[in-house]
């Protein structure tokens, strides 16, 4: 009976990630400024030891051109004894990787989207390779997490 | 010990499950893209006086429900009932007015003619087909002064929420700090009006149920009998015909290893075209999840492949047919350019 009772209190915390997982793109709001949330940003990438690789200038690309744009910058971010052996084994990955998160700025506020790590089983279906995918989705969610709460 | 563990487990089930007030609902499903105070965003504005004092909380329940397909706006059907009657309730607590109770009464008219009054009337903002504005939201989509794209009205999720009454009232009243005006004011009948709501009622049968994913390869790939740097070269010229800018070339493991000691076998090519660039941002600002272009190159068992993502594929990911349209060509583009360079 008391593990019956578990098993359902278990099933219920696991409820919402479950949802999250099926989420194809997540996106978060931050109260912070732009830049502000782009030092948070680069500090969570790094906070949980992944490389942060580059940062594309979109809006300065596009003003160069003679476009009016609001910030826009995409940031790169791995591990290379994860990206190597990936796409060593599998090169169709290399298109998906370095991560990347796109962060831009709406009014006072900054957007920070992300392409959920979980559904890349789509781009190859290696068994193996979902709990990393899994754990990509935790540390993008985590990282997230960081710049909603200005932290 | 069994008891007090039975009445823990019962507690923490029950704060599970309990459900939160508006506001936190809202903050969790809504305030991303719609701000925290309705301001609108990646959304459009929802604490607009006019917007709140002329739509009724059953269209905002229902739009909450089944969202519109292909226009960014995703459905919450997972929400309770009262879940989405408690964000309304929160969405609400944004207008001083009551909340109007329109009839669910079907409105008859003739569609032919209501046709007719549309083109003339409607069609310049709405779109020929009632397609609705360009763009999402207020998010590089349009200046920021200007309180809304024009909704598609041809929309099976606008039409399933809106009934015949609300449409009619906000023709006759159009709706202030937007460009949607009062149609009584510019000389257009009542029973002008009855005709084009029966005219987009009469869209239902044909409009947006939602956005068909075919299902389509996540990634392009080519292969070229040159080697790496041959490849590479007849890649950049094949993006430059296509009226890309080259924006940068670097290996795979660029910033990962000390410069010298990346892979040489693995290298990106970036590159732009701005004003699709530029075109594509307004129609969707998450667009950047597959941005800039380009494509990988690997070398292995003496073949090299090139590799880029499918944006056909990837933008089934974000319910807006605009963004779809675009990600075709790109895919249709990212084709001819892969081909060219692996002749």
């Amino acid at each position: 009976m008391m593990r019956a009772l578990i098993m359902i209190w278990v099933l219920v915390l696991v409820m919402p990630i479950s949802h999250a997982s099926e989420q194809n793109v997540l996106m978060i709001r931050s109260s912070q400024p732009f830049p502000e949330a782009m030092t948070t940003l680069q500090n969570a990438i790094i906070d949980r030891k992944y490389t942060l690789s580059r940062v594309q200038r979109i809006d300065v690309g596009l003003e160069k051109a003679g476009y009016e744009t609001d910030r826009y910058r995409i940031v790169f971010f791995g591990k290379l004894d994860e990206i190597k052996p990936i796409t060593d084994k599998y090169p169709e990955m290399a298109a998906f990787l370095p991560l990347k998160m796109v962060l831009f700025s709406e009014e006072e506020d900054t957007m920070l989207v992300a392409l959920n790590p979980v559904h890349l089983s789509q781009v190859v279906s290696d068994e193996s390779l979902k709990p990393l995918f899994a754990r990509w989705l935790h540390d993008v969610k985590a990282i997230m997490n960081d710049v909603r709460i200005g932290e | 010990m069994n008891k007090f563990l039975l009445f823990l487990l019962i507690l923490l089930q029950s704060s599970a499950w309990a459900e939160p007030a508006g506001g936190e609902l809202y903050e969790q499903h809504c305030a991303i893209c719609h701000g925290a105070d309705g301001k609108g965003g990646v959304g459009v504005p929802l604490a607009l006086e006019s917007f709140l004092e002329s739509v009724s909380d059953e269209y905002l329940s229902k739009t909450i429900h089944v969202g519109r397909p292909g226009r960014v706006m995703p459905s919450f059907a997972e929400l309770s009932e009262n879940e989405i009657n408690a964000i309304v309730q929160h969405i609400r607590g944004w207008s001083k007015k009551k909340a109007p109770v329109y009839s669910s009464q079907p409105i008859s008219g003739d569609k032919e003619e209501g046709s007719r009054l549309y083109q003339q009337k409607c069609a310049s903002c709405h779109g020929v087909d009632a397609q609705g504005g360009t763009g999402t939201g207020v998010t590089f989509s349009r200046p920021r002064d200007l309180a809304i794209i024009a909704p598609a009205l041809a929309n099976h999720g606008f039409l399933q929420s809106a009934s015949d009454e609300m449409i009619k009232q906000t023709l006759l009243h159009g709706r202030k700090e937007t460009p949607m005006i009062s149609f009584i004011e510019q000389g257009v009948t009542e029973r002008q009006i009855d005709h084009i709501v029966a005219y987009l009622r009469s869209l239902q049968g044909h409009a947006t149920k939602k956005t068909e994913g075919k299902a389509l390869p996540a990634y392009l790939k080519y292969e070229s009998e040159e080697d790496i740097e041959a490849t590479l070269a007849a890649l950049k010229k094949a993006a430059v015909g296509a009226n890309f800018r080259i924006i940068r070339e670097q290996y795979l493991e660029d910033g990962y290893v000390e410069k010298g000691k990346e892979d040489k076998k693995k290298i990106i090519l970036y590159f732009c075209n701005f004003n699709m660039l530029n075109k594509a941002l307004a129609i969707d600002p998450r667009v950047g999840l597959f941005l800039p272009c380009r494509v990988t190159l690997i070398e292995k068992d003496n073949k090299v492949s090139m590799i880029t993502i499918n944006p056909a594929a990837m933008s089934q990911r974000f319910n807006n047919d605009e963004l779809n349209k675009i990600c075709e060509e790109m895919s249709v583009l990212y084709e001819e350019i892969l081909e060219e360079a692996a002749l």
